[in-house]
């Protein structure tokens, strides 16, 4: 591909903007939004990459996973409710899983320790873990609201915070999970993932590309489960005070 | 009353939520191994009032003592084993009648014996048969009947029951306040009762707070209730039907 193929893929963003204009959808600026950032974003990145690869120096992917984590904490911390501290909790959350997964891919010789490898991964791990925390985050405080009584009650009992929260916190970390799993079930019978279908039009051996798609997902899945509990058993604490009472105001967004 | 006989004072305290007053310069007592109810109109800051004694809630500012003792100088914990709370709504865990009467124990890490959970469901007046029913089946007064065993289970030195037969029909009613009283002159249980029922305030109590718009406005023996000399506890008792 060139950047005059590219230019003629637009026809793919014109389209919608036709239909949104007849049909008076008022997608229109969201749409430019969308496509003006993700070209700027991607041909940012791709020229990053293209540099970090070329150096492959330790700084320069340090510097690509400070960067990532920045911003999918900044992302998850704006959409994810507004528990104390949340901030750190999160850079925590990715920091650990980034660590963890890295280090058995690196350390058990799954893959190189090389940009070209660690960068991509960690995109889709550290992009995984940002939805997951996101996704925790609304399900914990709704769960929180639906059982407060209960919760107020084990309290009254004297249960510990721990005690008080564990259902709506397991019911979270559960629904929160569940999605991920669900989607491996049906995966390859419906459509193709992303990753691989890209290594595949890049001239990728199929199998080769299926064996990359299943180690992703076998980290995606240990990404969502991790990310949920750890960020779960970080969070909760701050719904309570010292005296062991529910704060409220804590957590609705 | 002198205050050695008080299981809890109130001094002063204030209870307020985002700026709103809901306690208001609150001072007085509830005796020790007696039985005090609670009247007044809904929203006058009753079940408030339990959350502080339970330390559920804090005050703003003003000291509550229990048993003589500071109450922010007991563990949470130990406090709120030592003072059973029926909460108004009789919330329940999901699950079975079982599962919720063995819940104070489970969570201190130890087992209810059922013939003991059936013991108490007899003294609340629920046949044994009830003991592995859902909660979700239950109808509102059984749930009330579930939430004072329960409450129970830890054996509180303190009872503080929130409206806990405004849900029973009169003879449940009759029953649960012959259970109330039993405990009180057996264990020398000091008992709260937050009741809308005057009649029943009257026939339990050996004392009596009437509180209005987060104010202690009255309080004394249930004379306070039967002829009462206060314009405002006047105007209160007349508009509730006995
Ligand atoms: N968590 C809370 N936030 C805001 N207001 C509250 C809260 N809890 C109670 N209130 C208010 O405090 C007042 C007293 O409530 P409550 O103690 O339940 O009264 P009662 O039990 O006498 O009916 C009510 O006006 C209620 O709306
Ligand atoms: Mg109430």
């Amino acid at each position: 591909m060139n950047y005059i193929t590219l230019l003629l893929a637009l026809i793919f963003v014109i389209l919608p903007l036709i239909l949104s204009k007849t049909l008076h959808l008022d997608l229109e600026k969201d749409t430019i939004i969308a496509t003006v950032r993700s070209i700027i974003q991607l041909l940012l990145v791709g020229y990053l990459l293209h540099y970090v690869f070329d150096s492959d120096h330790f700084f320069y992917i340090l510097l690509m996973l400070i960067l990532m984590i920045s911003a999918a904490t900044q992302n998850a911390r704006k959409k994810g409710g507004s528990v104390t501290g949340i901030t750190w909790k999160l850079v925590v959350t990715f920091v650990f899983i980034e660590i963890l997964t890295q280090g058995i891919l690196i350390g058990l010789h799954i893959t190189p320790a090389k940009a070209q490898y660690i960068i991509p991964i960690s995109g889709m791990v550290i992009g995984n873990s940002m939805v997951l925390a996101i996704l925790f985050l609304n399900r914990f405080t709704s769960e929180i609201e639906a059982h407060h009584e209960e919760t107020e009650l084990i309290l009254s009992l004297g249960g510990t915070p721990k005690q008080a929260v564990h259902i709506p916190l397991i019911t979270a970390i559960k629904s929160s999970t569940i999605p991920t799993i669900e989607s491996q079930k049906t995966i390859g019978l419906v459509q193709l993932p992303g990753m691989m279908s890209g290594q595949i039009i890049a001239g990728a051996d199929p199998i080769q590309a299926v064996q990359f798609q299943l180690l992703i997902l076998f980290l995606l899945l240990s990404t969502a489960v991790i990310t949920s509990a750890l960020l779960g058993y970080l969070s909760y604490p701050s719904l309570f005070n010292k005296k062991m009472q529910l704060i409220k105001t804590n957590f609705s967004s | 009353m002198d205050n050695h006989d008080a299981a809890i004072q109130f001094i002063d305290v204030n209870y307020s939520v985002e700026d709103t007053s809901i306690l208001k310069n609150l001072t007085g007592i509830f005796p020790k191994a007696k039985i005090t109810t609670i009247v007044g109109p809904s929203g006058a800051g009753k079940s408030t009032l339990f959350r502080l004694c339970n330390c559920l809630r804090s005050p703003n500012s003003g000291e509550i003592y229990i048993n003589g003792k500071r109450i922010s100088d007991y563990d949470p914990i130990t406090l709120r084993k030592m003072i059973g709370l029926a909460l108004q709504n009789a919330p329940m865990i999901s699950g079975t009648v079982w599962n919720n009467l063995e819940l104070p124990l489970k969570l201190q890490g130890k087992q209810l014996i059922e013939e003991e959970a059936k013991r108490l469901l007899l003294l609340v007046g629920l046949e044994e048969k009830f003991l592995f029913h859902k909660v979700g089946d239950l109808s509102g007064g059984q749930r009330q009947k579930v939430s004072i065993a329960r409450t129970l289970v830890n054996r509180p030195k303190v009872l503080l029951l929130d409206e806990i037969t405004s849900s029973l029909d009169r003879v449940s009613q009759h029953e649960i306040e012959e259970l109330i009283v039993k405990i009180n002159k057996e264990f020398s249980t000091t008992v709260i009762w937050i009741t809308h029922n005057l009649q029943q305030a009257i026939n339990v109590s050996d004392y009596t707070w009437v509180l209005m718009n987060g104010e202690l406005v009255e309080a004394g023996d249930a004379s306070i209730l039967t002829s009462p000399t206060n314009e405002r506890v006047q105007q209160f008792v007349k508009g509730e039907s006995f």
